[in-house]
């Protein structure tokens, strides 16, 4: 069973008079356990669908089920629910909690979102840190560490409540090429080791061929879609 | 629970400075509350202990009508025989009153041979004086105060020693008119000097009651005021009640009240005074809950505002709206209990070194009155639960746009 099936998805915003539509009818389907990249221009809709993906933006009309669910229609608690429950998120400012450190950063969902206890939470901290090459770093605050680094943190504190699907606004647009690379490569990693279905958007050519699949998007449309694995487009 | 304390103590740890300051000043706050409380509690106990301890009693009986023509010391509405009885063996019953004292209250001429001036007296009976108001020995400031005075012995207001340039020892002549109208004269030896205080009835002398009855050719029982004390002056209002109750049932033959009954509150203006300092304590209390609800609301709105990336954040990955709200509720309340903490400290510090140094002051023409502020444990824990009560309500608008914020927005900010 697919983890994400949208149909006939659409997103429109209303701005008094002014209506955009920033996705116009879009069908696709990701399947568990894929490495899945949405590429297209600046407002091509990218961040759009990645949040109806990620219940924090309610689709205007269409269907679109995550995790078996059809999410068109939850809002606020039960969202944050969903969320907490099914769902990574790593972001293009990395966005860790500045007053928390890097250990404490990652424990957060299991602290905060769900409700593990102490032993069961130090040690799948630790397992994160290790998966992602910080397990010295525990200790530091995310203002003494790279940005590169603070993505390292930002993914395993995705992957550290076991969720079913993890969503990647431009995971890469604010790291160097080469950090950028190394990123993509950890979430894949990370796919590989755990299973666990990655869904980023990029405009970045560079970072775009290291998907498995990809979706390209233009003016809230998909062009066309296809395993590219091993091409590169530019 | 824990983990939403931590990290709201984290936050604020994080803006130190802006936290400290807005502790400091809600410490402030309770500072000033609680030190005036205390200071002016000490202020207005000792004003109304030495009122009611020398003077009035805690309450007073008179013949319907007298407090109104108090002034006049009006004989012909005294209290007849058969009406004190009546009286007596109802406040012998009561087991609240401590004791209660008989005075006949009487002008006269003063004379020291030379000179005559007017006198305002009480009559009284020493014993039942002295354990009704145990503080008038206290303000006998030259003569002997045991046993308060004898028949023959007369207690001059100082005023009156030194203008009539009499001391103790010495012989004067009061002359007083009766109820008939028959003027009559008796010489007396001054006991002892009586330290005025303020108020009507302050500078009155004190004659033995068998002396004024000598004095205004009394033969049977008569009796101008009835003066009480109470076991504990906190059941005032309920002695009160019975007693009135009692007295005002008791009916003439044209079926009108024979008694009235007062508190120390309607006796004396300085229940006003005592009343005000109790308004000026609300005021206070109020000035200090606006205090604690503005800085809080201000340092808990900046907080939200600046952090409305991390609130997308932690709304993003599954926080619920409802912990998002306990979190900065928190952080507002442990902003109020270190504040009121803080206070709680520096108050009790504050008292303590205040009787440490031994402060005096003037009230009327007492000198040299020990300041002695106390704190009642119910106004510490009262303040302090207004103060976090209010830093709870202040944070609850902001926090409350916090967790309603819509994570994608908040995400995009700026
Ligand atoms: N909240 C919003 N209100 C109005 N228009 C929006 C809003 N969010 C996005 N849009 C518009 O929708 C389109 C797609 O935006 P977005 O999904 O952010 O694109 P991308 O992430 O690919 O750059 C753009 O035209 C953008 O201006
Ligand atoms: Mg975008």
């Amino acid at each position: 069973m697919a983890i994400v099936e949208a149909k006939a998805l659409i997103k429109n915003y209303v701005a008094g008079d002014i209506t955009v539509q920033a996705i116009r009818g879009v069908d696709f389907v990701i399947e568990p356990g894929s490495f899945v990249s949405f590429v297209g221009p600046s407002g091509s809709g990218k961040s759009t669908l990645l949040n109806m993906i990620g219940c924090l933006d309610p689709p205007s009309s269409g269907f679109l089920a995550v995790a078996g669910q059809d999410v068109a229609t939850l809002h606020g608690k039960e969202a944050a629910h969903f969320r907490g429950e099914h769902i990574g998120f790593i972001f293009q400012d990395f966005n860790l909690i500045p007053v928390l450190t890097v250990f404490e950063n990652i424990e957060y969902p299991l602290l905060m979102v769900q409700n593990w206890p102490a032993g069961k939470r130090k040690a799948r901290v630790l397992e994160m840190l290790a998966a992602v090459g910080m397990q010295d770093q525990g200790d530091k605050y995310p203002g003494q560490i790279s940005g590169g680094q603070k993505q390292r943190v930002a993914v395993a504190r995705a992957l550290v409540a076991n969720p079913k699907l993890v969503l990647a606004d431009e995971p890469t647009a604010n790291l160097d090429r080469e950090t950028a690379m190394r990123i993509i490569a950890l979430m894949k990693q990370m796919r590989d080791e755990f299973g666990t279905t990655f869904v980023f958007s990029t405009h970045d050519p560079k970072v775009v061929k290291n998907a498995e699949t990809v979706f390209f998007l233009e003016d809230g449309m998909l062009q066309k879609e296809g395993n590219r694995k091993g091409e590169s487009h530019e | 629970m824990n983990n939403i304390v931590k990290l709201a103590f984290r936050n604020l740890k994080r803006y130190m400075r802006r936290t400290l300051l807005t502790s400091m000043l809600i410490t402030l706050g309770v500072v000033a509350v609680l030190l005036f409380i205390s200071v002016s509690g000490s202020f207005k106990g000792m004003m109304i202990g030495q009122i009611t301890d020398s003077m009035l009693g805690h309450m007073q009986i008179h013949a319907k009508g007298y407090l109104s023509s108090i002034e006049n010391l009006p004989l012909n509405r005294n209290l007849t025989a058969k009406q004190v009885d009546k009286a007596r063996q109802l406040l012998d019953e009561n087991k609240s009153v401590e004791a209660y004292s008989m005075r006949i209250k009487l002008g006269a001429m003063f004379s020291n041979f030379s000179e005559t001036t007017n006198v305002r007296l009480n009559a009284v009976d020493p014993q039942q004086e002295m354990a009704t108001v145990p503080g008038l020995v206290s303000r006998i400031i030259k003569g002997e105060k045991e046993g308060l005075l004898a028949r023959g012995e007369i207690l001059i207001p100082e005023l009156i020693a030194k203008g009539m340039n009499v001391n103790v020892g010495d012989t004067i002549v009061l002359v007083a008119t009766n109820r008939e109208g028959s003027v009559n004269g008796q010489p007396f030896v001054v006991r002892g000097l009586l330290e005025g205080i303020t108020g009507p009835g302050g500078r009155d002398g004190v004659i033995h009651l068998d002396d004024a009855r000598s004095l205004l050719r009394i033969e049977e029982t008569e009796i101008s005021e009835i003066a009480v004390r109470l076991k504990d002056m906190g059941r005032l209002d309920a002695v009160y009640e019975a007693v009135n109750g009692q007295l005002s049932a008791m009916k003439n033959k044209m079926d009108k009240p024979v008694f009235e009954v007062h508190t120390w509150r309607e006796l004396t203006p300085f229940f006003n005074i005592a009343r005000m300092i109790d308004v000026m304590t609300f005021f206070i209390k109020i000035m200090l809950v606006s205090i604690v609800l503005i800085s809080i609301m201000n340092v808990m709105i900046m907080a939200v505002y600046e952090r409305i990336n991390e609130i997308g954040t932690i709304a993003a990955i599954g926080t619920t709206p409802g912990k998002i709200l306990a979190l900065f509720i928190t952080e507002g309340f442990l902003l109020g209990l270190f504040g009121a903490l803080i206070g709680v400290i520096v108050s009790l510090a504050g008292i303590a070194g205040m009787n440490a140094a031994h402060i005096s002051f003037n009230f009327g023409r007492q000198e040299d009155l020990l300041l002695a502020p106390t704190i009642a444990a119910g106004d510490v824990v009262m303040v302090s639960v207004i103060v976090i009560v209010i830093a709870i309500l202040g944070s609850l608008q902001p926090a409350f746009k916090a967790s309603r914020m819509d994570p994608i927005a908040a995400l995009r900010h700026v």
